[in-house]
C-alpha cells in the first residue's frame, strides 16, 4: 500500500485554498476490518487525506522548500460517515502561514453531506536541522511521489475538472 | 487597547481551546508546560491563536525564544545558565519573570518561565 490518500487535487489556490478527492474503494484492504459487514473510511485515513491536502498546500507556497509534517490536530469533529462508493471531497484553507508552520481549516464533504470538520496545524522541518536530519522524507507529504498528485488534476480527455 | 483583565481573559480562552483545559486551571501563575500540560508543539498553536485573537503577528521565537539553552549557544554551561546566558534571556524575554529563576537557573527549569503571565506581559507590551 502507498501513502496516499487523495485521489487527486480539483483546486489549487496558492496560499490560500485547495480540494482534493478521496474515492473510498471496497477495494482498499483495511475497509475489510473497519469494520466487518460494514465498511466505513477510517476517521484517522480522513485525516491524514486533509493533512496531505493542507499541507502539500502549505509547502507550495515556499517551493517545497520544508518538509511540512502534520504537528497537532487541534479540533476535529465527525458528523458523519463516508462508504465504498463515496466520493469524499476535502477541502484545506489556509488560517495561518509563518516560518515555523502553519495551520489549515479543513472539511471533508460527500455531495451535500459534511463528514468531518476542524483544523491542522503543521510545522516545517528543515533537512540543515541537525535535530531531524535522520527523517526519511519518503514518509513525508513532499516525496517526489505524492507531488505526482498535482500534475493528475486532469480528467481522461486531458482537460481540467471543474 | 484593552486592559490587562482583557488580555488575561483572551489569554485564558486561547489555552482552554489549545490545551483542552477548563476555565478555573488557567491562572495567572500557572505554567504552561508543567501546570497546563502544554507540549512544544502547542506553543506554535497558542501563537497562531494569539495572532489571531488580537490581530497581530508574532514573529519566530520572539514570544518562545529559540536555541538559547542549546548546548552549544555558550549560554550555558554544565546544564546551567552563564552569567551572559541569563542577560541573553533577560534581553530576549523581557516578558518572563526572572526573579525565582536566576536562584537556580538550571535549564532543565527554563520551561518554568513560560506562564500565563509571561503570555499576558507580551501581549499587554506588544498591544501598547
Amino acid at each position: 500500500m502507498r501513502w496516499f490518500w487523495i485521489d487527486r487535487f480539483i483546486e489549487f489556490e496558492r496560499g490560500d485554498s485547495a480540494k482534493s478527492v478521496k474515492n473510498v474503494t471496497l477495494a482498499e484492504e483495511h475497509l475489510h476490518d473497519h469494520f466487518p459487514g460494514f465498511p466505513v473510511m477510517p476517521g484517522s485515513l480522513m485525516i491524514e487525506g486533509m493533512a496531505q491536502t493542507g499541507g502539500i498546500l502549505l509547502g507550495e507556497i515556499n517551493d517545497f522548500e520544508h518538509i511540512v509534517i502534520l504537528a497537532k490536530v487541534p479540533q476535529m469533529t465527525f458528523h458523519s460517515w463516508a462508504c465504498p462508493g463515496d466520493q469524499l471531497i476535502y477541502s484545506a484553507k489556509i488560517t495561518n502561514a509563518g516560518d515555523e508552520g502553519g495551520a489549515v481549516d479543513v472539511t471533508a464533504m460527500v455531495g451535500d453531506r459534511l463528514v468531518a470538520e476542524g483544523s491542522i496545524i503543521f510545522v516545517h522541518l528543515d533537512q540543515s536541522d541537525s535535530e531531524f536530519g535522520a527523517i526519511d522524507q519518503k514518509n513525508f507529504v513532499f516525496s517526489m511521489n505524492l507531488l505526482g498528485i498535482l500534475d493528475v488534476g486532469k480528467a481522461g480527455n486531458g482537460q481540467d475538472q471543474a | 487597547m484593552p486592559t490587562r483583565d482583557e488580555i488575561f481573559d483572551s489569554v485564558r480562552e486561547t489555552l482552554v481551546d489549545a490545551l483542552g483545559l477548563d476555565d478555573d486551571e488557567v491562572v495567572p501563575e500557572a505554567t504552561l508546560m508543567g501546570d497546563l500540560g502544554a507540549e512544544s508543539i502547542d506553543f506554535l498553536d497558542i501563537a497562531f491563536r494569539l495572532e489571531k485573537a488580537f490581530d497581530i503577528k508574532i514573529p519566530r521565537g520572539e514570544l518562545f525564544p529559540e536555541n538559547i539553552a542549546s548546548s552549544d549557544s555558550g549560554f550555558v554551561k554544565d546544564g546551567v545558565f552563564t552569567e551572559t546566558g541569563i542577560a541573553e534571556l533577560r534581553e530576549k524575554m523581557p516578558h518572563a519573570n526572572l526573579d525565582t529563576f536566576v536562584e537556580d537557573p538550571k535549564v532543565e527549569k527554563m520551561q518554568d518561565l513560560f506562564t500565563v503571565d509571561m503570555l499576558v506581559n507580551f501581549l499587554e507590551a506588544r498591544l501598547a
